[in-house]
């Protein structure tokens, strides 16, 4: 009696289920071609970053953090955290954790900025996006991995998939919010001498909100990072891999290693992307030194008794 | 400051009629082919089903009435009006009076709901969105209370952006926006951004940016009214300088008096969006339409109650008749100046001797000035009303003398004088401009 009755049971996970099936009869095509295709680039920048001399990265890390953060002291601390990674052994998983971090945020860039330009034009965009993207964020990440595994079986692919799902939703809000907040009188001046909705963009929208994305795309890069540790439940090789091993060996000092060298890659990448997203957009002054102007109407010819 | 009185009653005023529009009945504006902004008939209604407002049973509902049984919001009246070429045409109330919403569906960056619009011939209301891209960006500019620069711009592409948005090449719009950038005064300041100049001068690049598209007709929303009291007035008195160089048809929004009767030639004042009266400064003031116009026009109106004793000063140098032209010169050598008054024994006023006269009658050798040798304005009575001397005072350069009815003179007015007593909203104001 006090039990929630059995009839009013709405069974959801049935079509899902059914769902899904249908998907997989229908289109396992097209998401096998997805899956080679995704490969291929997973593969070819994960090659790219280990083919590149470890000391070569380092360097490149270290100056592009300099420029970032603006202190040479980041710079060496960030290019030191790198090699500390290496000490532990585990440069190469590195390389591939980084590769599909790199995969899964360009495209979560790539799809996120237009669809945040898109909620921020149209409110009725908005009122559908919203609830859905607060679902993306509040849905525990494992859930992502289910059907990622069943589209694109084991492997890099399907992380790299749950990765750019789990991890897109700040960039679009942030870029919606982004826009959104440029003031409205700017929009308007803009209108005023004959801007139409892409001179906005380019000239308005997008540069005042320069600063809101970036901080969109560093949110998401460290959501894409905790993610492909995730990610190695699915056969994703690289830090994460090594720290399931050693959780399934109870081999504390390695699962230590490894968090770790996942932790100072976290570093690194939040304080390089953070940097770019904190740096003043607009210098207050360029060269060139101004004559008085303010005071030039002081001169009023006629009244040779002018008081100030 | 004296410039403006000179321009008050030296500049002829584009037709001479005033019209004054009953409320609530279609304004039958008189035939005026000439008339750069024709507006006819114009409402603005804001909320949903906005056309609703012009069923029958609603007519002659007032403002509030008609939020309350429809919802709806009256934005714009049934306002007609004419603006002539070369006119300054200012738009004046207070907040909510729908003279911003005005200004900006002139342009159609507020669509209007019902009523003709045309500018330059071109019926702004029936036009495309493309025809309108064309419209703003090559006949008509805005200038705005915030400004509305792009920070991200440095002040040269800031002042050519329209230039940049109707698609004229890097170099034209390069010469064009420096060459505005001169005639508003920052020459010097292109490649700084406007964050890191003050209010007073990004509204110049506003201002710049308005012109460099060099267009017809210029919109500016209370372009002034976000500056500090001392600026503004420096503004305002360049922008009058401005406008008899450039001459361009202006339609100015504020809700500031003084300034209104400063800068416009004609002026309508808005209440609940409608238009009250639209009438030349002079004729707002001494004949206002009704207790609303009266009581906008009250502070103001000092002009009436001052007199010339209210607001003369002491002549700051007096050179005294039984001076030679030596000593004359001297004294005013001493003290810097051009000319001062001359009295005699008695302090009776003479007239004014200028460097001019005494380097001459030195020259000449001559050891007396003559009364008759002096420049010599008319003086003015104390009890004058010095809305009576807005003509007199632009008249020269020299203040007017004050003497009583013996000739004795009292002291003298400086047009700035005038101005300041008609600009007196509040003491603080007197006192940062002391």
């Amino acid at each position: 009696m006090l039990e929630f009755p059995d009839w009013l049971r709405l069974p959801l996970a049935g079509p899902v289920d059914q769902a899904m099936a249908w998907i997989l009869t229908n289109l396992s095509g097209l998401f096998d071609w997805i899956g080679a295709v995704g490969l291929r680039i997973l593969i070819s920048v994960e090659q790219a970053l280990v083919g590149v001399p470890w000391f070569v990265l380092v360097i490149v890390v270290g100056l592009v953090a300099w420029r970032a953060i603006g202190k040479w002291t980041s710079g060496l601390g960030m290019a030191v955290l790198l090699i500390l990674v290496g000490t532990f052994g585990y440069w190469a998983e590195a390389m591939t954790t980084l590769s599909v971090v790199i995969v899964a945020v360009a495209i979560a860039v790539a799809v996120g900025i237009p669809i945040g330009i898109l909620m921020a034009w149209s409110d009725s965009v908005k009122r559908v996006l919203r609830p859905i993207l607060d679902g993306m964020q509040t849905m525990p990440s494992f859930v992502y991995l289910i059907p990622a595994l069943m589209l694109f079986g084991l492997g890099r692919v399907p992380a790299t998939f749950a990765t750019l799902i789990y991890a897109i939703p700040p960039v679009i809000r942030l870029t919606d919010v982004g826009i959104r907040e440029v003031p409205s009188a700017t929009i308007e001046a803009a209108r005023a001498f004959g801007a139409n909705r892409w001179d906005l963009l380019r000239d308005v929208q997008l540069p005042l909100a320069r600063p809101a994305i970036l901080v969109g795309i560093n949110q998401t890069t460290m959501m894409a990072l905790a993610m492909v540790v995730i990610g190695s439940m699915i056969g994703n090789r690289g830090l994460g891999m090594e720290v399931l091993l050693a959780i399934n060996r109870v081999d504390i000092g390695k699962g230590f290693e490894a968090g770790l060298a996942i932790v100072f890659l976290a570093i690194v990448i939040d304080r390089i992307s953070n940097g770019f997203a904190r740096r003043r957009t607009v210098p207050v002054v360029s060269a060139a030194a101004p004559t008085e102007t303010e005071d030039d109407a002081e001169d009023i010819p006629g009244e040779p008794e002018h008081v100030a | 400051m004296d410039a403006v009185g000179t321009r008050r009653s030296g500049r002829e005023r584009p037709g001479g009629t005033t019209l004054t529009v009953e409320p609530n009945t279609l304004a039958t504006s008189p035939p005026d082919g000439d008339a750069v902004v024709r507006v006819e008939g114009l409402w603005k209604v804001f909320g949903k089903n906005p056309e609703r407002v012009f069923d029958e049973e609603y007519r002659g509902l007032s403002k509030t009435e008609l939020q309350a049984r429809t919802g709806c919001v009256v934005g714009i009246r049934d306002v007609s009006f004419d603006v002539r070429p070369r006119e300054l045409f200012v738009l004046m109330g207070l907040s909510g009076s729908g003279k911003s919403t005005l200004i900006r569906t002139l342009i159609r960056l507020i669509e209007p709901t019902r009523g003709m619009l045309s500018v330059d011939g071109q019926d702004v209301a029936a036009m495309s969105t493309r025809e309108l891209l064309e419209f703003r960006r090559r006949s008509i500019s805005m200038v705005f209370q915030s400004y509305g620069l792009l920070p991200h711009y440095t002040v040269l592409q800031n002042s050519a952006y329209g230039l940049k948005l109707r698609g004229d090449d890097q170099k034209t719009r390069e010469e064009k926006a420096r060459a505005a950038l001169a005639t508003v005064g920052l020459t010097g300041w292109e490649s700084y951004y406007p964050d890191s100049l003050s209010g007073g001068m990004q509204q110049r690049v506003g201002l710049a940016r308005a012109l460099a598209t060099d267009p017809d007709i210029l919109l500016m929303d209370e372009p002034f009214s976000g500056l500090d009291p001392l600026i503004r007035r420096q503004l305002q008195d360049e922008f009058v300088d401005l406008q008899d160089q450039i001459g361009k048809t202006i339609v100015f929004v504020t809700h500031d008096l003084h300034e209104a009767l400063k800068l416009g030639d004609r002026i309508a004042i808005m209440r609940d969006g409608e238009i009250v009266q639209i009438a030349e400064p002079e004729e707002i003031l001494s004949n206002p339409h009704d207790d609303y116009v009266r009581a906008f026009t009250r502070d103001a109106s000092t002009a009436g109650v001052f007199t010339a004793r209210t607001v003369m000063d002491d002549p700051e140098v007096l050179l005294y008749r039984w001076q030679g032209p030596r000593a004359a010169l001297a004294e005013l050598v001493h003290q810097k100046r051009d000319w001062a008054f001359m009295v005699d024994k008695k302090h009776r006023y003479l007239g004014i001797c200028s460097r001019d006269l005494v380097d001459t009658l030195i020259k000449e050798g001559n050891k007396h000035i003559e009364a008759a040798d002096l420049i010599r304005p008319d003086p003015v009575d104390p009890d004058v009303l010095i809305q009576d001397l807005f003509g007199l005072v632009g008249a020269g350069s020299y203040p007017l003398p004050v003497t009583d009815a013996d000739g004795t003179l009292l002291g003298v007015i400086r047009p700035r004088s005038i101005l300041e007593a008609l600009h007196t909203p509040d003491p603080a104001e007197e006192a940062s401009d002391a």
